[in-house]
């Protein structure tokens, strides 16, 4: 019967806030002064894609809004308003506001209306002080929307959706319509959301609604009188258009807003109750949808295609099984194999985003944070285009924010601090993504003044962290601002402060399987590194062999493995054993011991040594096995959390193999040998 | 009695008023779950033990792609363990937990029945000291002069879930 909206209504949700990214980047490059009229058309474009996109939907606050915008716009890039910052300002605020209309639409939920008029209000105060710096003549674009020009001594606005047998009565709407131009000036927009396909089309029904903007100075009643013949034939609604600075009228248009709203999904719904519900179901949370690039999925075609290819092939010797086949049949195997890989590959590519997608939110938040703090910071950011798995971006987004906010609010000093430390006035923070063997890391660096280590040091005694006696590294201390509770800020800013932080940030991090580390140096800067895996998904692990169980170690923590040479065994206390490597001594864990209670002798063994946390350990174990990828299984889903123990995975003969955590078991083995010196 | 709300089947249940429960052998003794939370009744596959976990975790398995815990129930109810026989099944069932639903097995020596037994044959379990915790029976019930000891499975394979371990 009507169209399904809810699909391109996601899309153009999505749309809109790639047009508000687009805009805030260009307004940042303005910032920046950048005096290009390529950026401000940039930014127009966007402006008027929501405008037009929002529109084309029936809601009306947005496009509303964004006119006033795009009419600012359009007389900047016409050199008839200048490009202040207070401009720049407003127009940020502008790209804020409309990010909350559209998020608000999106959630069906109540539009902040005071706010929206509130920017409406300033954009149109900045219009007319250009316009009379000027011109007086307002810009032609103004004229689109009569409900927009707030010289308009009245205007209204005329909901009309005629029921479908409408015509059936004889009533035509374009008389009516023609009627209603002898009242005044009348601008129509047709609805046509619940046009149905050309099959389903009844040609004696009407499947249109109106909307329609009246100007003229006239009461409700010569309106109401008009659509007198169609009354009970259509719903209809009238509302006074005023001036956007009269709040009860900005409300009243929202409620009408959110009816209409509440009309769309009714209507949507009954030919395909179930795209109404996805829209619901994906109107609370993020996106749950992914852009791919085109390329991807090419390449996962033609993988499928090669994949069917080996299977016909491989069907061939089942229907004809002859010993003399098993050269083809093993040559197809491998062929299997290869085909299975790549086609892992691929689909895992899919879920991978550019860390782009997180990076491009920093500017603006560098450039408010600065402003706020009176520090001068330039950002750079390079590695934009690294790719990582999706939800490894959206789980590492907060966590860079806060190192972010905590390098310009602790890290960068102020100008005048600078200058007397002999740098330059203006801060620099570099944001960097690069791939590094299976990982991926993301350092977050500025040139500001260092960890102070004595104040850390005092601020940890005080806070009763550590006590008064105990000495430390340097590398401790900076590990101790990762304790939770732990901040050296003199005072709570609303910046940061809280000592609620680092921890969570360390913990965030662990819990996606990777490690932050921090190195920093008195008056040169600190450089924080995050090291991540790829994807969540799957691991090239190493299988091992502890008495009859197999486990799995994440290949990526493995540094070497070795044959125990026992004259290199010797131990601390007769408990912690010790091997020596080369010139180095690291301690071993017998997993054994640790897992099952009792211990085999280490010469018939092999050592794998990893390294977690910067500390480096060997393994023991009573055989290696083979390399090879492990889908990884959750240990959570039906069960708990294990110590030592980071999922579980299936073999190929359908047993289960843990996999080992090697941080955990590195930091479990760390504090039992702590235990009695730190007690 | 359990004040679950299940879809399906339940209906059933709802017009005779009586419950379907499956039994099983322990050590002699009969026990007895409400059917609808019973997935499915497998026999013994090769477990994978579990490191840091108290005994009666016996490990996981492998069930179609998803790992399930295993407990063993005679460990669990501190009866004498006993090496496993011909009959000797998991039964996997569904335990609902305060945040989610789990699927896990438990060990039995053989299935038995499965009987209608309407609520007001369910009889009250004395308290008889702390032989197995008095909060994972249901209650009694007298099927052909047999009693049988009727399971609340959600809390007995929920309290061998021990609580996230802090790792700080």
């Amino acid at each position: 019967m009507s169209m399904d909206l809810s699909e391109f209504l996601a899309v153009f949700f999505e749309e809109c806030y790639e047009g508000l990214s687009a805009m805030e980047a260009g307004l940042l490059a303005l910032d920046a002064g950048c005096t290009d009229a390529e950026a401000i058309n940039t930014i127009f474009r966007a402006a008027h894609s929501i405008k037009g996109g929002s529109a084309t939907f029936g809601l009306n606050e947005i496009p509303q809004f964004t006119h006033a915008l795009e009419t600012l716009l359009d007389q900047m890039r016409n050199g008839r308003c200048t490009v202040t910052r207070d401009a720049i300002d407003l127009l940020l605020e502008s790209v804020d506001c409309l990010r909350e209309m559209v998020d608000g639409t999106k959630a069906g939920t109540e539009l902040n209306a005071k706010r929206i008029a509130l920017v409406q209000r300033q954009l149109e105060n900045m219009l007319s002080i250009g316009e009379s710096a000027s011109e007086p003549i307002a810009s032609p674009a103004a004229k689109e929307h009569p409900s927009a020009d707030k010289s308009n001594p009245s205007c209204w606005q005329i909901f009309f959706r005629p029921h479908a047998h409408m015509l059936q009565s004889g009533n035509d709407p374009y008389r009516l319509f023609r009627e209603l131009a002898t009242l005044g000036h009348l601008q129509v927009e047709a609805d046509l959301s619940s046009l149905p396909s050309w099959v389903e089309l009844k040609p004696e029904s009407c499947y249109l609604a109106w909307k329609l903007w009246l100007e003229g100075e006239l009461a409700r009643e010569q309106i109401l009188e008009i659509f007198q013949w169609v009354e009970g034939d259509c719903d209809l609604k009238v509302e006074k258009v005023e001036e956007r600075a009269d709040e009860t009228q900005a409300q009243a248009e929202s409620e009408v807003l959110g009816e209409r709203q509440a009309d769309i999904p009714n209507e949507v719904s009954s030919p395909s109750a179930t795209g109404a519900k996805n829209e619901r179901a994906g109107a609370g949370q993020n996106t749950g949808s992914i852009r791919v690039n085109i390329e991807k999925i090419d390449v996962l075609i033609n993988l499928v295609g090669e994949l069917v290819i080996t299977q016909s092939m491989l069907n061939r010797f089942g229907e004809d099984f002859e010993q003399l086949h098993m050269n083809g049949l093993r040559d197809g195997l491998i062929q299997l194999t290869r085909n299975t890989r790549e086609l892992q590959e691929a689909a895992m590519h899919i879920r991978m985003l550019p860390i782009g997608a997180s990076f491009n939110r920093f500017p603006r938040l560098v450039r408010d944070l600065g402003n706020k703090l009176s520090k001068r910071v330039e950002l750079s950011m390079s590695g934009e285009n690294t790719e990582l798995d999706k939800t490894v971006l959206e789980k590492i987004s907060d966590p860079l924010v806060h190192l972010v906010r905590n390098a310009l609010d602790h890290g960068i000093e102020a100008p005048e601090v600078r200058k007397a430390a002999g740098k330059p006035e203006t801060g620099l923070l570099q944001l960097c993504a690069y791939h590094q063997g299976g990982n991926i890391v993301i350092e977050v660096k500025d040139d500001g003044a260092g960890l102070n280590k004595e104040k850390i040091l005092r601020k940890a005694q005080e806070q009763g962290l550590v006590s008064a006696s105990d000495t430390f590294s340097d590398e401790q201390v900076q590990n101790l601002i990762f304790q939770p509770g732990f901040s050296t800020a003199e005072k709570i800013s609303d910046v940061s402060g809280r000592g609620v932080g680092m921890d969570v940030v360390r913990k965030n991090i662990n819990d996606l399987g990777g490690h932050v580390q921090i190195r920093s140096e008195a008056n040169k800067g600190t450089i924080l590194t995050i090291r991540l895996p790829l994807t969540l998904a799957i691991l090239e692990g190493q299988l091992v062999r502890i008495g009859t169980e197999i486990y799995v170690v994440p290949l990526t923590s493995i540094v070497e493995s070795l044959q125990v040479e026992p004259t290199r065994v010797s131990s601390i206390a007769q408990r912690t054993g010790l091997y020596k490597l080369r010139d180095e001594y690291i301690s071993i864990i017998r997993l054994a011991q640790v897992f099952h209670g009792h211990s085999h002798a280490l010469d018939r063994g092999q050592l794998v040594v990893v390294e977690a946390d910067n500390r480096r350990v060997g393994l023991a174990v009573e055989e290696m096995l083979g390399q090879q990828q492990v889908v990884i299984k959750s240990l959570e889903t039906n069960f708990q959390p294990i110590r030592g123990v980071s999922g579980a995975t299936i073999l190929g003969d359908g047993r289960v193999a843990l996999i080992l955590d090697v941080p955990g078991l590195v930091q479990g083995c760390i504090d039992r040998s702590l235990t009695p010196i730190a007690a | 009695m359990t004040a679950k709300a299940h879809s399906d089947g339940a209906t059933m249940q709802a017009q005779t008023g009586t419950h379907q429960y499956l039994t099983f052998l322990l050590a002699g003794e009969e026990y007895g779950v409400d059917i609808l939370s019973v997935q499915e009744i497998r026999g013994c596959s090769s477990v994978t033990p579990i490191p840091n976990t108290p005994g009666y975790v016996l490990g996981v398995i492998n069930l179609r792609g998803t790992v399930v815990p295993i407990v063993d129930l005679r460990k669990r109810f501190g009866l004498a363990a006993a090496e496993f026989g011909a009959t000797t099944v998991f039964v996997v069932v569904r335990a609902i937990g305060l945040d989610r639903h789990r699927t896990m097995g438990m060990v039995v020596d053989a299935v038995s029945d499965v009987y209608n037994i309407s609520p007001d044959e369910v009889k009250p379990a004395p308290d008889v000291g702390n032989a197995i915790d008095h909060d994972f029976v249901t209650g009694l019930a007298t099927v052909d002069d047999k009693m049988m000891i009727l399971l609340n499975i959600d809390r007995v394979m929920n309290s061998s879930v021990s609580e996230p371990l802090q790792t700080h």
